[in-house]
């Protein structure tokens, strides 16, 4: 068991597909339960055991905070991917039992905010399901804009419009459809919070133009699962366990770490949580960073990895866990 | 500047330019030299969003300097509860992307603080530099009164006539020091009054 990770054994109760490249499945708890109450924003992460693999994906919790008879998650197939969400479309069905984290949320509602401005693009519209049907039942001020590719790839827009009607607007791309940042964010009032998730490149284009606009780095809450990027196979060391493994290309560190019988702590497997970093003991190579979390200082410096995202290559890597 | 004390005390820093169109001066007195600094800093055209609020003091200096700035607004007032309603209405019509910058006196930052968090500035987009009196605002404990400018130790309530030790506790809330009586065991032991905020 890792830190802050507890494991919740659950059964899958449905799963629904939603369009083309999404699915939603549906989670009970196998004892009949209740799950623990969540917040807004929350994820999961889900196991898969694939064959010989476990796969470890973080994904948003997107049913309403106010029941927790089931968690609902929506996944997004990525053909290219590393095959987890592959996984899931082909042999996740109704009736198996799997083992999920307990809730741990990375992108949680300011409730001191006076408005919540959220933005939305693809897939990154789960954790914003959770986020505005809590704010609805409290009576939360809140506006959504949600990018997506196309009408039939716009993932529970359709449920969004008709939940909250004018408070959700829809940009379709194949329309040529944009957001009008600037303005958007030049015209809030006061002690709007800010919230977006989506692609890397929508959530970078939104904090900089926040950032020029003005708005105080603390009003602008993003979220973003980098899955962990492939590269060239390298070995490392563990310090403590004396143990020395090799890193597949399809393989993180972080899942290398785990499949070697070790229990590193995580919460997000995406890079921006902090739970993971390690210490480097000594190394010889270059460090393929591709976390949010460390300072660039830090990156440089060579001291400091986030085995979840990040990557090595050279001669050798000695890491202190 | 303010010393440093116990961890209610607030801590000020040196108005610096920030990223926006948007800023909001309030400054009281010497206040004005901390703007005047910062504006020698700013990027060209700085200014021309931005509005002073200036509080200028008996003396009446500093006006000229800030005017030469020239803000896109610059608007003068006698005392803070004067420009009370004004600053209101500014900070309602205001959106996200406004910063403020409050200079001057202890009481006038803290007022000012207190009036933009509730209209819901985050406080990291407010940017604080104390200068010229170390007057305190400070709150009576007992009668709950506010006593302005209060500059000595102790210091007499203007409310219940109370003589107060002036405490380094502050209140964000009240935006005011607190003041305990000195001499609650026998009120015929009067401790020297000293200048403690010139
Ligand atoms: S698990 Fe969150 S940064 Fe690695």
């Amino acid at each position: 068991m890792s830190t802050g990770t507890t494991k919740l054994d659950v059964v899958v109760s449905d799963v629904v597909p939603v369009n083309d490249l999404v699915t939603r499945f549906h989670f009970r708890r196998r004892d009949g339960e209740l799950l623990p109450t969540f917040s807004g924003g929350a994820h999961v992460v889900v196991e898969m055991r694939d064959g010989e693999r476990t796969r470890l994906n973080p994904y948003s919790l997107m049913g309403s905070p106010l029941d927790t008879r089931e968690y609902t998650i929506s996944v997004r197939r990525d053909d290219v991917g590393r095959g987890g969400s592959l996984f899931m479309h082909r042999s996740v069905k109704p009736g198996l039992e799997m083992v999920i984290s307990y809730p741990v949320n990375l992108f949680s509602l300011d409730l001191r905010a006076k408005k919540h401005l959220m933005l939305a693009g693809g897939i990154g519209i789960t954790p914003f399901m959770a986020q505005t049907a809590q704010l609805a039942g409290e009576g939360g001020n809140f506006e959504l804009h949600y990018t997506c590719r196309t009408a039939s790839l716009g993932t529970y827009a359709d449920v969004l419009r008709e939940r909250y009607d004018r408070r959700v607007r829809l940009y379709h791309d194949d329309r040529d459809e944009r957001i009008d940042l600037d303005r958007l964010l030049s015209t809030q009032p006061l002690g709007t919070h800010l919230y977006v998730c989506g692609p890397a490149g929508m959530i970078n284009w939104v904090r900089d133009r926040a950032a020029a606009l003005g708005w105080p780095l603390e009003a602008v809450h993003f979220e973003h699962f980098a899955a962990p990027q492939p590269g060239l196979p390298f070995d490392v060391t563990l310090a403590v366990s004396g143990k020395t493994i090799r890193v597949g290309s399809q393989q993180s560190l972080l899942e290398a770490i785990e499949a070697a019988g070790v229990d590193p702590p995580y919460l997000c497997r995406g890079g921006v949580c902090g739970q993971c970093e390690t210490n480097v003991v000594s190394y010889d190579g270059k460090f393929v960073h591709n976390d949010h979390w460390l300072s660039e200082e830090d990156h440089r410096s060579g001291c400091k990895i986030m085995p979840c995202v990040s990557r090595f290559e050279g001669k050798s890597l000695v890491l202190e866990r | 500047m303010a010393a440093k004390s116990i961890i209610s005390r607030p801590v000020y820093g040196t108005l610096s330019p920030q990223p926006g169109k948007h800023h909001l001066f309030i400054a009281d007195a010497e206040g004005a030299l901390a703007i005047s600094e910062m504006a020698a800093k700013a990027p060209a055209g700085f200014f021309d969003g931005a509005e002073i609020v200036f509080i200028p003091g008996p003396d009446g200096k500093h006006i000229a300097a800030l005017e030469s700035l020239r803000p896109a607004q610059f608007h003068q007032a006698p005392s803070f509860a004067s420009l009370l309603p004004r600053l209101k209405q500014t900070l309602s019509n205001a959106h996200m992307g406004l910063r403020l910058y409050l200079s001057g006196t202890e009481g006038l930052i803290g007022q000012a603080m207190q009036v933009a968090l509730e209209a819901g500035v985050d406080h990291t987009s407010m940017q604080t530099e104390h200068r010229g009196s170390l007057a305190r605002r400070m709150q009576c404990v007992h009668c709950k009164g506010i006593t302005e400018n209060v500059t000595t130790q102790p210091a007499t309530c203007s409310h219940c006539g109370l003589l107060l030790l002036v405490r380094d506790h502050y209140s964000r809330r009240l935006a005011a020091f607190q003041g305990v009586c000195i001499n609650a065991e026998d009120r015929g032991e009067i401790p020297p009054m000293e200048e403690a905020f010139p």
